[in-house]
């Protein structure tokens, strides 16, 4: 479970973050929506501890997210950020082993090794494992650094817009296999969507941001409605319902 | 290997592996200088090329190196001051002091690096040779005043001529402090990465930044204090060995090593041939080397695909 109570965040005199209280339950996929710029990147960087917190607290299954708990929370928990994009010239399974950093320092163990083999092939990144990233297209280094998250392996998975760059076949597999993760490895997955009817198809629990505050949370089959649309995002779209799941009309 | 031996027999005296044994003046000669000059150039070039490339690392940028960067005229602006101010100070302080300054003109380099914008990655280069260069001019002018322009010559011109028995110790300390770097290779390989991935990753960014800019300024005071800055080694081999093989750093530090020595020994050798009996500092020959294989790079192009 990550608590977060009354964040605030202001960079000069813009108030980016105003006082979010929210629960991330644990297990599952929790996606949280919003507006462009209304503070899901900022909050998610409070969260992974990439900001210092100017006033709140935050906590990881009752552990507090400061820099005295570093290693632990690298065990505990993984973000993707929004944009990641790394100048050095790493292969595709060297970044993968990166991830495993948090758990051998380095000194990769049989069981690492399997991790990253795990890993590479969940991805469909095994026949690229040797190739440097920036041989790669855009979408293809997308997922080495989706696979060098998963390698992680931490029980908290955040994951910043990480549908960006996939075509649509990869994004069905990518939330599939989030999915599969959630379900049977009992892992909790929070991720920033901008595709409502994703979040609508794939996650538990809906958390909607707007101008830096918690607007609403729910179920997606009771949130995503018309009235959400017109109400955050300003945009009078049709919501069909097709079996039980609600579906933005574009 | 091959280009130690010849080092060792190449200089205005000539010998020939045969009379080292036989002739004790000869051997003499071996002991107090050849040797000494051999080794020096190697723990330089070795130790120079390694703090290029964490540097590159830290900076996130492939076009710095410290002796450009503000470090090496740093260490030189410590030991002008230490000469200057407390001329009778052991070594250690000395060596101390050039380090200390050295660190600060390295972190003032980073702070205004982080400010420039990540999307345009010439402007840190053209930054660093501005910084640097404004601390050389200090170093000058400060000299210029007190009358002391021929030592700062042999502090920002590297030369292996002097080296000696006796007069190039202090760079094994180098070789130690590199040797070091070496444990916590994966450290800087993901501080490359960013802040973000190595809080991510659980790294404690801010210690790695410290020790990897602690290590390049000791090896940039003792460099300058021995033999003199050197430039170009630790931007050349990381920049060839980061195209090759990447930057797994755990993979590539002791290759980047053995380059850096190779380079900078060649250099020497080429220099003292070059204009026999005559020399030819071991930073032009860089120089000229350095841009013909800087050239090739740029021009040969980025070969991916392996
Ligand atoms: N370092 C910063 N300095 C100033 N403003 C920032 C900074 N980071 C984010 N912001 C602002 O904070 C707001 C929220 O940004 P962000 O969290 O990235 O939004 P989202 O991820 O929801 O699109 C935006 O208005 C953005 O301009
Ligand atoms: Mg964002």
């Amino acid at each position: 479970m990550i608590v977060v109570e009354n964040l605030s965040y202001s960079v000069a005199s813009a108030q980016i973050l105003t006082d979010v209280s929210v629960t991330l339950p644990k297990g599952g996929i929790t996606a949280l929506i919003g507006p462009n710029g209304a503070g899901k990147s900022s909050l998610f960087s409070h969260i992974a501890r990439l900001l210092p917190m100017q006033s709140g607290r935050i906590t990881v299954d009752g552990m507090d997210v400061a820099p005295s708990n570093r290693q632990e929370l690298a065990r505990k928990l993984a973000i993707l950020p929004q944009q990641a994009h790394f100048a050095t010239r790493l292969t595709v399974k060297e970044l993968v082993q990166f991830g495993r950093y948090p758990h051998c320092q380095g000194r990769l163990r049989t069981e690492d090794h399997e991790m990253v083999e795990a890993s590479l092939h969940a991805f469909g990144l095994m026949p690229l494992a040797g190739r440097f990233l920036d041989t790669l297209s855009g979408g293809q280094r997308h997922k080495a650094h989706v696979a060098m998250t998963y390698a992680q392996d931490t029980d908290y998975l955040l994951l910043d817009e990480p549908l960006n760059n996939l075509d649509i076949a990869a994004s069905r597999a990518l939330m599939a296999l989030l999915r599969r993760l959630a379900d049977e490895e009992g892992k909790t997955i929070v991720i920033v969507l901008h595709d409502i009817n994703f979040a609508a198809q794939y996650a538990d629990h809906l958390v909607v941001l707007k101008d830096g505050r918690i607007e609403r949370e729910g179920k997606p089959a009771d949130m995503v409605t018309g009235a959400l649309l017109a109400d955050v995002f300003r945009t009078d779209a049709q919501v069909a319902v097709v079996g039980d799941t609600p579906f933005v009309m574009p | 290997m091959v280009l130690a031996a010849i080092s060792l027999f190449v200089g205005v005296i000539s010998l020939r592996p045969s009379e080292i044994f036989q002739d004790g003046a000869a051997f003499g000669l071996m002991l107090d200088s050849r040797l000494p000059r051999t080794l020096a150039t190697l723990i330089a070039g070795a130790a120079l090329a390694v703090c290029g490339m964490i540097m590159q690392m830290l900076v996130r940028n492939r076009f710095v190196e410290p002796m450009t960067a503000g470090t090496g005229q740093g260490a030189a602006l410590g030991i002008l001051i230490v000469v200057l101010l407390f001329p009778s100070a052991s070594i250690l302080v000395k060596m101390s002091i050039a380090t200390a300054t050295a660190m600060v003109s390295s972190i003032g380099f980073l702070l205004i690096v982080r400010r420039l914008p990540p999307a345009q990655p010439l402007l840190v280069p053209l930054v660093a040779m501005i910084y640097g260069g404004i601390i050389g001019a200090g170093v000058t002018f400060v000299a210029y005043q007190w009358d002391m322009l021929q030592y700062i010559d042999t502090w920002l011109n590297g030369d292996f001529s002097g080296v000696m028995r006796g007069r190039y110790e202090l760079l094994w300390v180098a070789a130690l402090i590199t040797a070091l770097t070496y444990v916590i290779a994966d450290q800087f390989a993901i501080a490359g990465l960013g802040r973000d991935a190595s809080i991510n990753l659980g790294l404690n960014y801010d210690q790695v930044m410290i020790l990897g800019l602690l290590a390049i300024s000791v090896v940039a005071a003792l460099t300058v204090i021995t033999v003199g800055a050197i430039p170009f080694v630790g931007l050349i081999v990381p920049n060839i060995i980061s195209r090759r093989f990447g930057d797994n750093l755990r993979a590539t530090l002791p290759l980047t090593a053995l380059c850096g020595a190779s380079l900078v020994l060649v250099s020497d050798i080429i220099g003292r041939v070059i204009r026999a009996p005559y020399e030819i500092p071991v930073g032009t020959v860089l120089g000229v080397l350095g841009a013909v294989v800087f050239l090739w790079l740029l021009y040969a192009g980025p070969k991916h695909a392996r």
